[in-house]
């Protein structure tokens, strides 16, 4: 060769991979042929029957997922951010809380909210006759409580570290011009930590999605409890649990989608 | 031209041509047991440009950085165009700001340019130029990017005004920095080492900045290992060793024939 790197192989770039190589081909015949079985051998005549009910099943886990995570994480970015500013007291509360969330199964905490607590309420008649009782006798609070009480812990910790990364140097700069502590939080601190935690957040969000059909084990209805319903009424195992399956699968690819779009905002090269 | 008006040096000068920019008086820094600084004073007035030599462990990043408060001092004044920042003590028998107001609007006339850039990374360019004068000064948006963007053009950087930092080189990243410590129009710059941190191929680009910015007689603070930029720009040296001015003088006077046995031996040390 002529250049002084004989010695090193050439570097090659990887050729552009097309669909339609031979191996991509097979495996989506394949994949086509496990539909189409699916589709004609498996029995879908209870599709109509449910299906209104199943869109407003997938609507509730939505509503659930969204709020539980919208509501969780602004509770999350204190819990996050006193435990790096302190004061100490309130950093040893914030640590306690994610300890004892995380450290328990969701299922857990869900049944005693409302087996415990639900049942707790009932024993007040002051309660029972106020104007909240019609909403605390629903399944639907506990539900929505414990999810979101799990999603702050959860993401109190990955705030922790994201506002703990956030290089000194650049807080220091917007000290350094006179910003206050609020505008600096706001215009750098945060935004920085944010950006710096949404890969997690990302997973994190997914994994929320699929917490929320334990909300069903309490009466929620939710598109799990859709399903089971299903199953009950037509005895069917397979077909009602393939929707499912490919229920969330859908849900969790519009999830991964917005995300990905959120983190491209702003370009990271990578290290 | 758009608005070279905005360029022009950053204060009229309302008495005379002389008029204080700054007046450290007898400032002492303590980190725990170790005295860093013990006693330092230095004035500078409105065209000056100071530079502060020493060896590693001398205080002369220390110094600088009391000057804005980044550093609390333990003990002295100083003042920034006539104002006194007013001390009280903490509880640990130090000083701190009395009014941190004061020390926000004080800040935000002094153009701090760092050894490690800290520029905010998750905006870009042109968006870390504006930051400051339109979160902090409150400064009409359009207004801020036009003086962007001239500064930008004048550190050679317009053609990245929509990069991100981790997209550029050291220098250019400190060239960023500079644009952006010049878009608050600052009574003083203060520069920390802003070579230091360079790859020696450029650090060529950033002192060539900053030393047009002497020529044009903005007043500067310069803490710095480039010897002969400081002879060449500085109006005034400062030798700092162990904490306290060990010599002073204009750049001839402390390169060409230092009194000193240290500053002697620093200098040949350093070429």
């Amino acid at each position: 060769m002529s250049d002084g790197l004989s010695g090193l192989p050439l570097y090659v770039p990887p050729k552009p991979r097309s669909l339609l190589e031979p191996h991509r081909l097979l495996l989506m015949a394949v994949f086509a042929g496990i539909i189409l079985c699916a589709i004609l051998f498996m029995r879908w005549d209870w599709l109509p029957t449910y299906g209104p009910r199943l869109l407003y099943g997938v609507w509730q886990t939505l509503v659930m997922l969204f709020w539980t995570a919208s509501i969780g994480f602004l509770l999350a970015v204190p819990i996050g951010l006193v435990q790096v500013t302190g004061p100490r007291p309130l950093a040893w509360l914030a640590r306690i809380f994610c300890t004892i969330i995380r450290g328990t199964p969701l299922l857990l905490q869900l049944w005693l909210l409302y087996y415990g607590l639900g049942s707790v309420f009932a024993q007040y008649p002051e309660l029972r006759s106020s104007f909240l009782w019609p909403t605390l006798r629903q399944a639907w609070p506990y539900g929505f409580t414990a999810l979101m009480i799990s999603f702050a812990a959860y993401e109190g910790e990955v705030m922790r570290g994201a506002f703990a990364g956030v290089p000194r140097g650049e807080l220091e700069a917007a000290r350094a011009f006179g910003m206050s502590r609020w505008t600096a939080f706001r215009r750098i601190w945060l935004p920085r930590a944010l950006h710096r935690a949404l890969p997690t957040l990302a997973g994190e969000t997914v994994l929320q999605l699929k917490s929320t059909p334990l909300v069903a084990t309490i009466t929620v209805i939710d598109v799990y409890a859709v399903i089971s319903k299903v199953r009950q009424d037509t005895y069917l195992t397979y077909e009602p649990l393939l929707l499912l399956a490919l229920i969330y699968l859908c849900l969790t690819a519009v999830l991964v989608v917005v995300f990905r779009y959120l983190e491209s905002r702003i370009p990271t090269r990578e290290a | 031209m758009c608005g070279p008006a905005h360029l022009g040096p950053a204060v009229t000068v309302s008495m005379t041509g002389s008029a204080q920019a700054i007046d450290v008086s007898n400032l002492h820094k303590r980190f725990g047991p170790l005295e860093v600084l013990k006693g330092v004073s230095l004035s500078a007035r409105q065209g000056d440009v100071v530079a502060i030599i020493g060896g590693s462990g001398s205080g002369k990043s220390t110094f600088l950085r009391c000057i804005n408060m980044l550093e609390l001092p333990s003990a002295g004044t100083v003042s920034i165009h006539g104002e006194t920042i007013d001390m009280k003590k903490d509880r640990h028998g130090g000083l701190m700001p009395a009014n941190r107001r004061q020390v926000q609007r004080l800040r935000s006339r002094l153009g701090m340019v760092f050894q490690t850039f800290n520029l905010w990374q998750h905006m870009t360019v042109l968006q870390n130029v504006i930051e400051v004068p339109v979160h902090v000064l409150r400064q009409p948006r359009d207004q801020a990017i036009e003086v962007a963007e001239a500064l930008l053009r004048r550190v050679g950087l317009f053609e990245k005004r929509d990069a991100y930092p981790a997209f550029l080189s050291g220098g250019q990243q400190q060239r960023a920095a500079i644009a952006r410590a010049l878009a608050i129009q600052p009574l003083v710059m203060l520069f920390d080492e802003p070579t230091s941190a360079l790859d020696p191929e450029l650090v060529g680009e950033v002192l060539a900045v900053i030393g047009d910015l002497a020529r044009e007689k903005r007043t500067m603070i310069l803490v710095t290992h480039e010897m002969k930029f400081a002879r060449d720009v500085a109006s005034h040296v400062v030798f700092l060793h162990n904490g306290i001015i060990e010599e002073e003088g204009p750049p001839d006077a402390i390169f060409g024939a230092p009194k000193s046995e240290r500053l002697r031996k620093f200098i040949s040390s350093i070429h």
